[in-house]
């Protein structure tokens, strides 16, 4: 793996998670009790040995270099190599759409990096993968570039890329649709291919007046390279909506999904922050549901996450929620199918309560 | 860079053999405290809270596992340009080698290491006792007082005080006499062994105690009465926080207790962090059957069944049905289904298969040992 380098997209598109992606990246919105979204593609880079990745920053891009600083909880702070930030293209006076201006004037540093392949993946999926196997698929078939996907479950809505193969992973076709079926095979923005491949595309694309990478790199150009898609079978969720967000952590209260994403071979990394271990008091009563450090608990927890740092006062029932960083639940609040931002203060004996299918979101820092 | 004011040394060599099991394989500043900590990240944060950037670490009983867990020190923000933590374990020299023996030889035999620092002051420090302290604010009444040395001390009470080193002090805290173990105590400041001292007086002292071979070269024993009987001005320095030796089974166990108390003597949040290498792990699940309560629980644990009272580290798997109560679980312990847990200590990666039980008593309690497996007989009864 010591020679692909990895590169992170952070150009999700937040149209649809506006309300907890307010000045933040989609990438950087907290996720499962202490990480953040963009954890997960980092530590698979890591875990897989990738030692030089590039992160390409959106324009809300505080969130993401506050988080990530010098690389070293992912053991990215290195004398060579390691993490590089790649700054999106606005201070180039670009008004053109799009992510591709982003790759194009960052080439530079992509093509004086001395690894062979480019790894490119988005900030916005949850999964844990080992890229060696995509670097060997790519290798035994002699793509121009592999793609990874997953089989969906179930029927959906939502932008999705939405692959056709033949058996031996051929991409026939590429598409973008506004709804899954069962079976459908849906791409996962992880995208494999030599650098020199990566560099012809993204100039020839932008060049020709591109303004997406997907769109104009990948599938206008479909019948020029040849693609193969590998599929992957492990968890997976794409985070581009607000309710995707409330299922994908709901789905992380299910034992051998928390199994599967945190607690195999290869671990995912986050901001380490030294809290203190969780306080349970005499009347703590919590019930299927995720804890981080650094929270005290003095009443009913249910079918929630807590992320680090959270107080629940005494009486306090709180139910099919997320409750993110530092906020502050005092004594009697009845809080349930809720999503708190960071550092909300909920005093005595409120009620707050969203629908199943439609959790309430608490703005950052609020007061109610 | 600036220069070195005040050099931090760490006694961490000793054995801790009084708490038997649990040091059978590390040395005790690495037994497991508090959910997520190590003892000797206690005296490591306060350096690095007090900014105190330079830290020499003595190391000599299996000090394998606490040299690994130090590492380069950056867990304590101590990887620094110029400082940081310094491993001294004992080396060989020309004329052969020799261990550390005593508190007051593993200084002299790091002189060489304190010379090319060439602090002012060199606060030493053992790596067994769990508190919080500035000591930035002792150094400055060491400073203020113009001392050769300055000792911290805590008030004891009366009927403990012949179990320590007391020190008779007058009405400015000038160090007057120094009692080891008196039977009959004029005072109850007991010292912390928590020195500051002048380095140039140390230096000396260290070298003249080195030559004298009736010494024990111990400070308590040695080095300060020699100061006191020289006229020397030993300042004391009271220090009023929590402030627990955690050498013995029971004192470990009860300090795990006093965290979990609904207001804790001894309280871990708050300003003055407390910093520990930590080990990636996501938060904890707590199942749908799960009863938790009274308790502090550490990241990456299952907990399935019930835990009251207890303090449980990172990793550890609690099965359903299973009770641990007024226990301590160290990091990556299973505790099978529907197996019983009460007043014991069980150390890492050890396994209590389902149905089993280990039960202790107050004032006995029941340690398992790294790495053990403790099987269920017929009759559910422990029998490994």
């Amino acid at each position: 793996m010591k020679t692909v380098m990895g590169l992170i997209n952070l150009n999700e598109d937040s149209s649809l998670i506006r309300n907890l992606a307010d000045r933040r990246a989609v990438e950087s919105i907290p996720f499962a009790g202490r990480y953040r979204m963009i954890d997960f593609a980092l530590s698979s880079m890591v875990n897989s040995g990738i030692l030089n990745v590039g992160i390409m920053l959106p324009d809300e891009e505080r969130s993401v270099l506050d988080h990530l600083r010098s690389g070293k909880d992912w053991d990215l702070a290195r004398r060579h190599d390691g993490l590089y930030y790649l700054p999106s293209a606005r201070v180039e006076k670009e008004a053109r759409q799009g992510d591709l201006k982003n790759f194009y004037f960052n080439l530079d540093f992509i093509e004086h990096s001395s690894q062979k392949y480019v790894l490119l993946t988005s900030g916005s999926f949850i999964y844990n993968m080992d890229f060696n196997k995509i670097l060997m698929f790519h290798q035994n078939t002699g793509a121009d570039i592999t793609m990874v996907y997953y089989t969906a479950q179930g029927e959906g809505t939502g932008k999705n890329v939405v692959l056709e193969t033949a058996e031996n992973g051929l991409v026939s076709d590429i598409s973008e649709k506004p709804a899954i079926y069962d079976g459908s095979k849906i791409c996962m923005a992880i995208y494999l291919m030599e650098k020199t491949v990566f560099v012809d595309l993204v100039r020839s694309a932008y060049e020709h007046g591109g303004q997406d990478f997907l769109l104009d790199g990948i599938i206008r150009k479909a019948e020029e390279y040849t693609m193969y898609a590998c599929e992957h079978n492990g968890y997976v969720a794409h985070v581009d909506s607000e309710q995707a967000y409330y299922k994908a952590n709901m789905d992380i209260l299910r034992p051998e999904i928390w199994e599967e994403l945190f607690m195999g071979q290869n671990s995912v990394y986050t901001k380490v922050l030294d809290g203190v271990p969780v306080q349970y008091k005499e009347n703590a009563d919590v019930k299927n549901s995720l804890i981080a450090n650094g929270c005290i608990i003095q009443g009913e927890v249910e079918n929630s996450i807590l992320f680090r740092g959270v107080k629940i006062g005494k009486g306090v029932k709180i139910r099919n929620s997320i409750i993110m960083q530092k906020c502050d639940v005092q004594d009697g609040a009845l809080i349930e199918n809720v999503i708190c931002d960071k550092n909300v203060l909920i005093t005595k004996d409120k009620w707050l309560k969203g629908a199943p299918n439609y959790p309430l979101i608490v703005a950052k820092n609020m007061v109610i | 860079m600036r220069k070195t004011e005040c050099l931090a040394m760490i006694l961490a060599g000793g054995q801790g053999s009084r708490l038997g099991a649990l040091t059978k394989k590390i040395a005790k500043p690495a037994v497991p405290f508090g959910g997520k900590y190590r003892i000797i990240d206690f005296p490591l944060s306060n350096c690095a809270n007090s900014g105190i950037g330079k830290v020499g670490v003595l190391t000599q009983y299996k000090p394998l596992e606490l040299h690994n867990y130090l590492g380069t020190g950056s867990a304590w923000d101590l990887d620094r340009k110029g400082g940081g933590v310094f491993i001294l374990p004992p080396y060989a020299r020309e004329k052969g080698a020799d261990w550390y023996r005593g508190t007051a030889d593993a200084i002299y035999q790091n002189l060489n290491f304190i010379d090319l620092t060439d602090p002012e002051y060199v606060l030493i420090l053992s790596g067994d006792h769990i508190y919080t302290m500035d000591y930035s604010w002792m150094l400055e009444s060491h400073k203020m007082n113009k001392a050769d040395a300055t000792i911290g001390v805590f008030e004891v009470p009366w009927d403990e005080a012949p179990r320590f080193g007391i020190m008779n002090t007058d009405k400015t805290g000038r160090i007057e006499e120094f009692e080891e173990k008196p039977p009959k105590p004029k005072s109850n400041l007991a010292s912390m062994g928590i020195y500051i001292f002048t380095k140039s007086v140390l230096k000396k002292y260290l070298e003249d105690d080195a030559k004298n071979e009736t010494s024990s070269h111990d400070f308590g024993k040695d080095i300060i009465p020699k100061m006191l009987a020289d006229g020397l001005h030993l300042h004391s320095y009271a220090f009023d926080g929590y402030w627990k030796d955690v050498g013995t089974i029971e004192s470990l166990w009860q300090a795990n207790m006093d965290l979990i108390q609904e207001e804790p003597p001894f309280e871990l949040h708050g300003e003055w962090r407390i910093y520990s290498s930590n080990p990636s792990m996501p938060p904890q699940y707590v199942g749908p059957e799960a009863k938790v309560c009274k308790s502090m629980i550490t990241e990456g644990s299952m907990i399935l069944g019930e835990v009251t009272n207890s303090v449980i580290f990172s990793g550890v798997r609690v099965g359903k049905g299973a009770k641990v109560t007024n226990s301590v679980i160290l990091p990556d312990t299973v505790i099978g289904e529907n197996a019983v847990v009460d007043y014991a200590i069980i150390a890492q990666n050890c396994e209590v298969a389902a149905g089993a039980s280990v039960t202790g008593e107050l004032g006995a309690i029941k340690v398992i040992a790294e790495g053990e497996t403790v099987k269920a007989d017929a009759e559910g009864k422990q029998v490994g």
